[in-house]
């Protein structure tokens, strides 16, 4: 069994309110480590076997489609082992 | 005429919806999700709420619902729609609409009432005001600040396609205070603000919302 990770992230021009506040929230805890957090989502598929080419663009196909919205978001399709 | 109104789990004001067609002189009709025909309506209203529990993004789940691909195809040949706050987050998910709405920038939900301005009057939805006009009807939304990007911007001021904006100061962070905005042939229209809880003065803060609902009306008769 495979799982197939898809990255969903908001494109850096888009103000991300939700990022926005981790990022002030890790200096009140005196974590000064940060420049800046964006948030973003994390799917993840499991298939039977291997993943083939054509399964992994199907993904994409589906990201593109329904687990991210182009508009406002990118999107990163791995294979995880 | 009829105007039908759309219940997806987890709308919340499609009786209100309802009311407000029916007090502005058409008859309502409720449209389930996976209605499969659009029972002969001559206009649809995606509601406010949280359909599908805003799951996944606002108003993406919805957008795949049976009775979205009739409206879709409906739309794109000239009936007038109206989504409102989520019925707007789905019209831009189906990308009838262009754009996104984005969580408010201060990150509260909001929910108040506020002034907005009528900037174009000739859609299927603001024919009933005039240019420039203010009007004050509820606010109340998490996710309602419109994002696109600088093109698609340009595009929607040089066409005259905001339809209202914020009075004020900015509520939720909104690309050029944007509360609603048309497609080019101007039947539909998306709205982040509430006109169907201001129909009159004894439920809402004022009655400025009934003419979204009147307008339809003129839609029809041209």
């Amino acid at each position: 069994m495979a799982k197939i990770v898809v990255d969903v992230m908001l494109k850096p021009e888009i103000l991300d309110p939700q990022g926005s506040a981790v990022s002030a929230a890790l200096p009140r805890l005196g974590f000064t480590f940060a420049k800046s957090v964006r948030q973003g989502k994390r799917f993840e598929i499991e298939i039977e076997g291997e993943p083939t080419a054509a399964q992994l663009a199907e993904v994409e196909v589906a990201a593109e489609k329904l687990l991210a919205n182009p508009v406002i978001e990118t999107f990163v399709v791995r294979v995880e082992k | 005429m009829k105007v039908g109104v759309v219940t997806f789990p987890g709308t919340l004001d499609d009786r209100d919806a309802a009311r407000a067609v029916t007090t502005g002189g058409a008859t309502a009709i409720s449209l389930w999700h996976k209605d499969a025909d659009l029972k002969g309506v001559d206009a649809v209203i995606l509601p406010g709420g949280f359909s599908y529990g805003d799951y996944l993004r606002c108003g993406a789940i919805s957008r795949f619902a049976p009775v979205m691909e009739k409206i879709i195809d409906a739309a794109k040949g000239g009936m007038p729609l109206l989504g409102i706050c989520n019925g707007f987050q789905v019209l831009c998910e189906t990308h009838l609409l262009p754009g996104a709405l984005t969580r408010n920038s201060e990150l509260h939900f909001l929910c108040t009432d506020q002034k907005i301005s009528i900037e174009n009057t000739t859609t299927a939805w603001t024919s009933s005001f005039t240019q420039g006009q203010e009007i004050v009807i509820p606010l109340k939304n998490g996710e309602g600040a419109f994002m696109c990007d600088d093109e698609t911007l340009a595009v929607l001021e040089g066409e005259g396609r905001i339809v209202a904006r914020y009075v004020g100061e900015n509520p939720n962070g909104s690309r050029n205070l944007i509360a609603g905005i048309t497609n080019e042939r101007g039947n539909i229209v998306g709205l982040m603000p509430h006109p169907e809880h201001a129909i009159n003065t004894l439920t809402g803060p004022t009655a400025d919302g009934l003419g979204f609902f009147t307008s339809v009306l003129n839609a029809m008769v041209k």
